[in-house]
């Protein structure tokens, strides 16, 4: 056995040094690979995740299209509401990501990660996309079923790559969010309220199923300051092709989302204390 | 605060000055002053509540030192965490396996965290569960693991960093008696074949005993005694435990069960029924 131990390398010396940069995306892909491994070896939370979404588009898509009552201009509804209900998958996964670092917090796991050289902006950012890991291959299983349901989507692979990284961006917002809230109330039950409370204000004060241009005034201006709503646009825009400001869009969606990490950041330290 | 000269010998694993720390009004660790010589195994011992916990929060960069105060293998704590963090292994006094993930995926994730460069990953990965017994169930998900068994599994966590310094909080609280041997076992065989320092802290003062070469007696903040196990039992009578030497050097009872007490260990229970 003493031969196995010595095959251990000798200190740290022999591991890698990588900048600030580097670290953070390190630590961010070992979180996302983390998040894969776990959705392998329990499936079952896709399938259920997925339940919700087939329900909005099957059930209020299908019936809306016939009523016509929503104005979508010359696009059906069902293909209006599926990146809508693409961007609210997301939003619940990334939403309650913050139950996860709280029973990390309890377990002991958060501190034993804090104790590996990761500055926490690295933890939080690897946790943020690992949500956004998670929110992509749910919204896979959406796409297929849009599709099924005969939604015109995209077949551009530059769009839809582009798509997964509006719903990376997104989830990592949320999720940091979710962290924030988890810094703040410090309590698994507490966030569970909390998250309830906003994902629904969130997703109908936004253009996921509805056109801004029917919102009262106070609601667009809602809208307006709604991360979810310029991720719906940039989704319709590259999904289904409707008009989208996809340079505005990306950009609030990366300064929303780099202001979030600073801040769930900053407040990790509390979760240790 | 003014720096205290520290005129470390490198053959201290840590070094601490003074230290101190305060929740709110509550005083948890009481101006300690608190050296471990490089290859030991030391033993920080005292009833929950005593200030072992917080005192190795600090030492591992998780609460925060002032600068001075602690030295880790002659790095400053405060100045240079992310270096402190390279030499160290940590295993919390929760069972903190992630119970989703294999053995393997456990130990691979540390592996990752530690910047083990990838063309040594998954030799040293294997060579950690190994050395803890754990190679045959790798690619059992950690949730059907005993208790005895997510503790090794965090002690092969920590070695795939090869730490200089190993700290373990508490590692053999809420398991049975074979779990508890396994774990001792194991921290005795790595300790004895990489040299590396470990500083564990324990309530269980027979453990203590059996397997520290040195300990220190912590209460209320404070350190009441320090010295090798025989030395402090030989200092209060002929046929003295460490209990004793506990009563005689607190004037207070090991034996009472605090409510705290009780409650730590009924939720070190949970986790490990949690995670099977």
């Amino acid at each position: 056995m003493s031969a196995q131990l010595d095959a251990l390398p000798t200190g740290s010396a022999d591991t890698v040094r990588k900048g600030p940069l580097r670290l953070v995306l390190s630590r961010a892909g070992t979180m996302c690979l983390v998040e894969l491994q776990k959705l392998r070896h329990d499936r079952t939370e896709l399938v259920t995740r997925a339940i919700q979404p087939a329900l909005w588009l099957l059930i209020f898509g299908e019936t809306f299209t016939r009523l016509h009552a929503i104005p979508t201009g010359n696009v059906p509804y069902l293909d209006f509401l599926a990146p809508g209900i693409l961007a609210q998958s997301a939003l619940f996964v990334a939403i309650f990501y913050g139950i996860q670092i709280i029973w990390e917090r309890d377990a002991g796991v958060l501190a034993k990660l804090l104790v590996t050289p990761t500055p926490r902006i690295a933890l939080v950012t690897g946790k943020a996309f690992a949500s956004g890991i998670r929110a992509v291959v749910q919204a896979l299983v959406v796409l297929i079923l849009a599709a099924i349901l005969g939604v015109g989507l995209t077949a551009n692979p530059i769009k839809l790559i582009a798509t997964l990284v509006v719903l990376m961006l997104g989830s990592a917002f949320f999720c940091c969010l979710s962290i924030t809230i988890a810094g703040l109330v410090l309590s698994r039950d507490r966030l569970m309220g909390i998250g309830q409370a906003i994902t629904m204000p969130l997703f109908f004060a936004s253009n996921a199923l509805y056109p801004v241009a029917i919102m009262p005034g106070w609601l667009q201006v809602i809208n307006r300051i709604n991360p979810l709503g310029y991720e719906v646009d940039a989704l319709r825009g590259l999904l289904i092709g409707t008009q989208a400001d996809l340079g505005a869009d990306f950009a609030v969606l990366i300064v929303a989302c780099a202001a979030m990490i600073s801040i769930a950041s900053a407040l990790l330290g509390r979760l240790v204390r | 605060m003014s720096t205290p000269s520290l005129a470390v010998a490198p053959s201290l694993a840590v070094h601490c000055v003074g230290l101190r720390y305060s929740f709110g009004d509550t005083v948890a660790v009481s101006g300690i002053d608190l050296d471990v010589a490089a290859g030991t195994v030391f033993g920080l011992l005292g009833p929950n509540g005593a200030g072992k916990t917080t005192a190795i929060r600090m030492i591992t960069t998780l609460l925060p030192a002032p600068p001075g105060a602690i030295e880790v293998l002659g790095t400053d704590v405060a100045r240079h965490k992310l270096a402190v963090r390279r030499l160290i292994g940590y295993v919390p006094q929760q069972l903190s396996a992630d119970g989703t993930l294999t053995g393997r995926e456990n130990v691979a994730l540390f592996a990752r965290l530690f910047d083990v460069p990838r063309r040594t990953r998954r030799s040293i990965v294997d060579t950690a569960l190994e050395s803890v017994g754990l190679a045959d169930v790798a690619d059992r998900t950690a949730k059907t693991y005993s208790g005895g068994m997510i503790r090794r599994l965090e002690l092969a966590q920590a070695l795939v960093n090869a730490p200089k310094l190993l700290i373990l909080d508490e590692p053999t609280i809420g398991l049975d008696p074979i779990g508890r041997a396994s774990v001792w076992e194991r921290i005795g065989v790595v300790a004895e074949q990489t040299g590396m320092t470990v500083l564990v802290t324990t309530h269980y003062m027979d453990e203590a005993d059996q397997h520290c070469d040195r300990v220190a007696l912590m209460h209320r903040g404070r350190i009441r005694a320090e010295g090798s196990p025989a030395d402090l039992k030989a200092s209060v009578g002929p046929d003295a435990t460490l209990d004793d030497v506990f009563r005689a050097s607190t004037g207070d009872d090991l034996g009472t069960e605090t409510g705290e007490r009780m409650s730590n260990v009924r939720s070190a229970r949970r986790t490990a029924n949690r995670l099977g």
